[in-house]
């Protein structure tokens, strides 16, 4: 771990070096357009509860040991360890004070696909932005009015317990320079509407890679492994390669679907870890998307 | 005489059967288990997904498996067994969450034989509560290697 954080500083420090003005420039929020979050027109709420579905929301928004319907109360309050401190999970349940009931559609959406949060500041990457940098205005749309009907929550999370440099959020805009984009992770050649619908689920709201994935040392994702798998950062064990390098080469596309709606591997194991919760959020979803994250888990190259 | 010799048989078939026991290290009993909790649920999945017919003894063999292996399993993690096998070091640290667990499949498991899930719908019922049970403890308490 130390070692990590060390390699981490030097790569802030050579990009203090840049010169201020400079990394100011390169490494300043960088919000949406405002015309990008313009007449999108009424959310569709039923696609937006998928949405939230796909993007795992619950897992990390609702409170501590939530289960059943509790989860659609996004209170905040987990606690999320990681090599650079403790983040304290934010409220975003439609309460106007605690949450963001009273955020505009532009505010929400930056902060869903820029990291940028309501006071122009740049948010943590351990909230996924950047892979929700993907979605679509409209979904995000979708998605914001299916939270407003989400009941209200009046708890406040303890702000986050952060080392220097992490405690300050400027530092985040180098790791944006360096790892954050909104481009496709894979170039899929004749890809069909099926596996590129699994492409934007996957690499989009599933934010399947940002466990998947391994991490460099500055915690940035190796999307030349992509989808390859690694050592699991929680510890012992390992997180599975689902390219079909993997074991899930085996896996025919039922089999794949059946373990996202039901956690039964073909052999009867059962899903655990941190995939229990991502399988009971996947759970909720058409059977057509999951068809179509199988299809393109099925496309990806081989690691 | 020949009494006496069936006797002795049983005893030194005992004795062979204890001692190929007290070899298996506590991790290759403890997945064996498991493997075994596995097929079963295998067992009850084929009826549920309709590929093999309902069949009752089939069904209360396989929730008797789960039932005794999942009573037996929390006595099979003695301190030091965490090397080379999938259990999570939250097993020592939280054990009566983990004991607790294994209780609640047990539970469930028993009060499907009691009264036995009598046609397919109620197989697909029985196999989503022991699911809900499998993965709620692998969550925590396993680790894919
Ligand atoms: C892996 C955990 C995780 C997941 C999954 C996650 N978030 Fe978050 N989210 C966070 C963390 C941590 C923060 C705090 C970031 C910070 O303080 O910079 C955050 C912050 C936010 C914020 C900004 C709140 C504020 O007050 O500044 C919004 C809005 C948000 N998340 C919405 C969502 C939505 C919608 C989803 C699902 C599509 C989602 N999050 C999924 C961890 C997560
Ligand atoms: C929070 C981290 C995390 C996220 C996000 C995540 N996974 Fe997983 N996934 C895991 C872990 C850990 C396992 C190992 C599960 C176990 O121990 O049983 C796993 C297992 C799997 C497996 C089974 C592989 C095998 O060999 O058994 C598949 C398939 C899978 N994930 C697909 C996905 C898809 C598709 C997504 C996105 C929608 C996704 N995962 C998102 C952590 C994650
Ligand atoms: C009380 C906790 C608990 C419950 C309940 C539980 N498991 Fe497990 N399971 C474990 C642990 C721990 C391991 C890893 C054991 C090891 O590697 O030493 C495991 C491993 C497994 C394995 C892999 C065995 C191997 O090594 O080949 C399978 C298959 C399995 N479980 C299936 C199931 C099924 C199916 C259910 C539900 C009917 C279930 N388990 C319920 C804790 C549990």
């Amino acid at each position: 771990m130390a070692s990590k954080s060390s390699k981490i500083l030097a790569g802030l420090v050579v990009l203090a070096g840049v010169g201020a003005a400079t990394a100011w420039a390169l490494t300043k929020p960088s919000p949406r357009p405002d015309a990008d979050w313009a007449n999108l027109g009424t959310p569709d709420l039923v696609k937006g509860e998928q949405v939230i579905w796909a993007g795992g929301c619950v897992s990390c928004h609702a409170a501590t040991g939530a289960t059943g319907e509790a989860v659609k109360v996004l209170s905040g309050g987990r606690a999320l360890p990681s090599p650079f401190g403790t983040f304290h999970i934010p409220n975003i349940s439609s309460d106007p004070h605690a949450g963001i009931g009273s955020w505009t559609l532009a505010q929400f959406g930056n902060a869903m696909t820029r990291g940028v949060g309501p006071e122009g500041e740049h948010l943590y990457p351990s909230f996924p932005y950047g892979s929700y940098a993907r979605m679509t205005p409209a979904d995000v749309n979708n998605l914001f009015g299916y939270i407003k009907t989400l009941p209200a929550s009046s708890n406040v999370a303890p702000p986050h317990e952060l080392g220097f440099p992490f405690n300050i959020r400027l530092a985040v805009g180098g790791w944006k320079l360096l790892y954050f984009n909104d481009k496709p992770r894979v170039q899929l050649a004749n890809a069909d509407d099926k596996v590129k619908r699994g492409q934007y689920l996957v690499e989009g709201p599933g934010h399947c890679g940002e466990c998947h994935t391994p991490r460099d040392a500055l915690g940035g994702l190796k999307t030349n492994l992509w989808l390859a798998g690694g050592p699991n950062p929680e510890g012992k064990g390992s997180i599975p390669n689902i390219t079909p390098g993997g074991k899930v080469k085996d896996w025919s596309e039922a089999d794949m679907v059946n373990y996202f709606q039901t956690g039964f591997t073909p052999d009867f194991d059962s899903v655990g870890g941190q995939m229990a919760e991502v399988q009971q959020n996947l759970a909720h979803l058409p059977q057509a998307d999951l068809e179509a994250i199988s299809a393109y888990l099925k496309a990806v190259p081989a690691r | 005489m020949n009494f006496k010799t069936i006797a002795m048989a049983t005893t030194v078939l005992c004795l062979g059967f204890s001692a190929v026991t007290a070899q298996e290290t506590p991790q290759a009993k403890r997945e064996q288990m498991m493997k075994q909790i596995g097929g079963s649920v295998g067992a009850l999945g084929a009826i549920a997904k309709g590929d093999k017919p309902y069949d009752a003894a089939t069904v209360e063999k396989s929730l008797t498996t789960i039932s005794t292996n999942i009573k037996a399993f929390p006595d099979q993690f003695p301190e030091g067994s965490e090397g080379n096998s999938e259990a999570a070091p939250a097993i020592w640290q939280n054990n009566a969450d983990f004991r607790a667990k294994a209780a609640k499949l047990g539970n469930d498991a028993d009060t499907l034989l009691a009264s036995l899930p009598a046609d397919q719908a109620a197989v697909q019922k029985a196999v989503q509560t022991l699911g809900a049970d499998c993965s709620s403890c692998h969550q925590t308490y396993r680790m894919k290697k």
